[in-house]
């Protein structure tokens, strides 16, 4: 990077290839097309790195990312017991204790069981008598040398649960966009290529479905079937790529389909097919990547509000971790329980957020009007 | 003997007006137009912006649907193909004979594909050679237009360009397909003066070599006489005259052609400037009445334009085709 910003800015746009000939031999076709995709990568990427915010953005995606990929490493390595750090039948053994001392025991009249033992695993030994000191595990255990962020009520380990949660905020966010982005484009450019019939039946269809609210009808879904992390990634993504993006996509095929390019794919004999999927797609894309950054932002958030809810068939996610301090009682006690609330709650948010911030830094290469000179 | 015959081409294009969109009339864009061109041959389109050459232009390859009249295409087995009513079986084989070079270099090229990929594209869509074959034509088709060496210009995006480079292009790709026929629509418009006379030249040779006919769309008629064997002058959708092109510019016939040619300015500051022939613009032929298209700017107008339909497209001897009334039919 150094070398290139002691280079003066002209000197990249004026001639991109030096003074030689890119290609004097064409040996493979995969080297040409690499050859290529890196030169207009490196043209993108100096455009990017110029907004502020979207490389914020692509840190904080990076930092998930690597997060995500940290369980493997560390259950591969042996430093973390699959039996202790499984996000979801791990299990503490050993657990801090507290020094606590009898003061009564309440046993139930009727059932003869002491209660106060039943709420406590039944880990109080019989003999104990009023005054006797004895040692109760706590679970959810505070952060500690074992756990970085401590346990959740189960014995689990909370860090574990945020990067595998983060694995399944990628892959649900990832999925939810491409879905978004191949109907988005597929349906905005055949609107706006075949015009008449099929344009006011795919944006009637688009006006109903952004009618739709989208959280209520995901919660009557998540109650009726059994909701997989990849039904919600696909529902998210028709909602989106057949209402707004097509909507978007559709304005600016529009402004492609009357070049004259088409015209002369047109006159050499291309099929609607080819000069929807040769000409239109291609010309629509870079503006189709930027909505798939803003779907992934949505998804994420609303996998967060459904899992709280309990609505989604998921082993692990961050609005499960939410869900479960709620169920369990500890959601209001965030001062004292904090390690169950806030790590999760602080994920959710900057994801989502980095996934925006990185849209908004895409927005400077796709809209030349926001470019800064 | 002729490649294409033009019969009576008409294009309509209805004009609406007020609240509700009711149609008023129609744009008389091409009315009743014939013409033909040779084998080989390079017929120049000349006229004034609005006039109708490029909606005839574009009719040709098919860009436009005619509202009326014929357009034959001459095949290699002595048969008429008819490109307005094309069976399906024929649609491959007249897109494989007849091409278009645009205007706009800028703009007829997609921005996000290679100059390979562009000039390729004719080829895959007839699914024509291999990959290796391909290649090879390619880099023949971009030696022949001047892009050499090809392997430099092959891989470059067309941002990457010049105007005239990206004609180039836009030449390779009308040509690769070995077609019988091109239009070209003004290509050398939009193109520096500097570099027009090296397209042309081009475009010329390349026609000579591979034995393209040209129907050339221009408003430059500098650029028609270099380029054309025989020029047809258009003016609100009529063709008024059809000539040779040294003849018809020593001796034009028609009152608007000469008047088009007293335009044009001669370089020289020792003559007097040239006296203004005809009066007023160009209209548009919306709901024409039936008199002579010209008659209001004609400055030889006499009663007999008024009162008769616009003049037919008449033999007035030595192939000059002139659509006036005034024009005796001379020279035998």
């Amino acid at each position: 990077m150094a070398d290139q910003r002691s280079l003066p800015e002209e000197t990249h746009t004026a001639d991109p290839f030096g003074s030689q000939p890119i290609l004097h031999e064409v040996d493979s076709w995969w080297k040409i097309r690499l050859t290529l995709m890196r030169r207009s990568l490196r043209e993108n990427w100096r455009i990017f790195r110029r907004s502020k915010v979207g490389v914020f953005g692509l840190v904080i995606i990076a930092f998930w990312a690597i997060m995500a990929v940290m369980p493997t490493v560390f259950f591969a390595t042996g430093f973390w017991n699959p039996a202790v750090y499984d996000p979801v039948t791990g299990l503490e053994l050993n657990p801090p204790t507290r020094t606590m001392t009898m003061v009564e025991r309440i046993t139930d009249p009727n059932t003869e069981i002491d209660r106060r033992a039943v709420l406590l695993d039944g880990r109080i030994p019989d003999t104990l008598q009023i005054g006797d000191t004895f040692e109760l595990p706590r679970q959810p255990a505070p952060p500690d040398g074992r756990h970085w962020l401590g346990t959740d009520p189960l014995g689990r380990d909370v860090l574990s649960q945020l990067m595998h949660g983060a694995r399944a905020s990628f892959f649900l966010g990832i999925l939810a966009a491409v879905v978004t982005v191949v109907i988005g484009t597929t349906v905005g450019s055949m609107a706006a290529y075949f015009g008449g019939i099929v344009d006011a039946f795919l944006m009637r269809l688009a006006d109903l479905l952004i009618l739709i609210p989208g959280l209520a009808i995901l919660i009557v879904i998540g109650a009726v079937f059994t909701f997989q992390l990849w039904h919600l990634a696909v529902v998210i993504g028709i909602l989106s790529g057949f209402g707004g993006t097509a909507i978007v996509l559709k304005s600016q095929a529009l402004a492609v389909k009357v070049k004259p390019f088409i015209d002369a794919a047109r006159v050499a004999g291309g099929s609607a097919r080819h000069i929807i999927f040769y000409h239109l797609i291609p010309n629509v894309m870079p503006l189709s990547v930027l909505y798939m950054m803003f779907t992934v932002t949505a998804a994420i958030q609303s996998e967060a509000v459904l899992s709280f809810l309990g609505v989604l068939n998921t082993d692990t996610s961050w609005g499960l971790m939410m869900n479960l301090a709620r169920t369990q009682g500890y959601l209001l006690q965030v001062v004292d329980f904090w390690w169950l609330t806030i790590p999760a709650g602080l994920s959710v948010t900057l994801l989502s957020a980095a996934f925006f911030l990185v849209g908004r830094g895409m927005d400077e290469i796709v809209n030349p009007r926001l470019r800064r000179r | 003997m002729s490649l294409v015959r033009v019969e009576g081409l008409r294009r309509l294009f209805p004009v609406s007006a007020g609240l509700f969109r009711r149609s008023t009339g129609f744009v008389h864009a091409v009315d009743s137009v014939n013409f033909e061109i040779g084998m080989g041959e390079s017929l120049g389109l000349v006229g004034e912006s609005g006039c109708g050459k490029t909606t005839t232009g574009r009719m040709l390859v098919r860009l436009e649907q005619p509202d009326e009249g014929r357009i034959l295409l001459s095949q290699p087995d002595g048969t008429d193909m008819d490109v307005v009513e094309l069976r399906s079986d024929q649609r491959t084989e007249f897109r494989r004979q007849v091409q278009m070079i645009f205007q706009d270099p800028y703009e007829s090229i997609n921005p996000r594909r290679t100059v390979y990929e562009t000039i390729a594209e004719p080829l895959l869509i007839h699914r024509i050679g291999d990959l290796s074959t391909r290649e090879q034509q390619i880099r023949e088709m971009l030696r022949k237009v001047g892009l050499a060496p090809p392997e430099s210009f092959m891989f470059r995006f067309p941002h990457e360009l010049s105007g005239g480079q990206r004609q180039r292009v836009a030449i390779a790709r009308a040509l690769i397909l070995q077609p019988r026929l091109v239009v070209a629509d003004e290509p050398t418009s939009m193109l520096d003066v500097s570099i027009r006379i090296s397209i042309m030249e081009l475009m010329s040779q390349l026609a000579k070599e591979m034995g393209v006919a040209y129907l050339y769309i221009t408003h430059d008629l500098a650029v028609a006489r270099y380029m054309c064997d025989r020029i047809a002058v258009m003016y609100l959708g009529k063709v008024v005259e059809i000539g040779a092109t040294e003849e018809l510019l020593a001796n034009p016939l028609h009152p608007y052609t000469q008047a088009l040619l007293s335009a044009v300015p001669v370089p020289d500051p020792a003559l007097p400037p040239p006296e203004v022939r005809i009066k007023g613009g160009i209209g548009k032929a919306v709901n024409p009445a039936p008199e002579c298209r010209f008659v209001d700017r004609c400055p030889q107008a006499a009663d007999v334009c008024r009162t008769t339909p616009h003049p037919p497209l008449e033999d007035k001897g030595g192939r000059r085709l002139v659509s006036c009334h005034l024009v005796e039919a001379s020279r035998h």
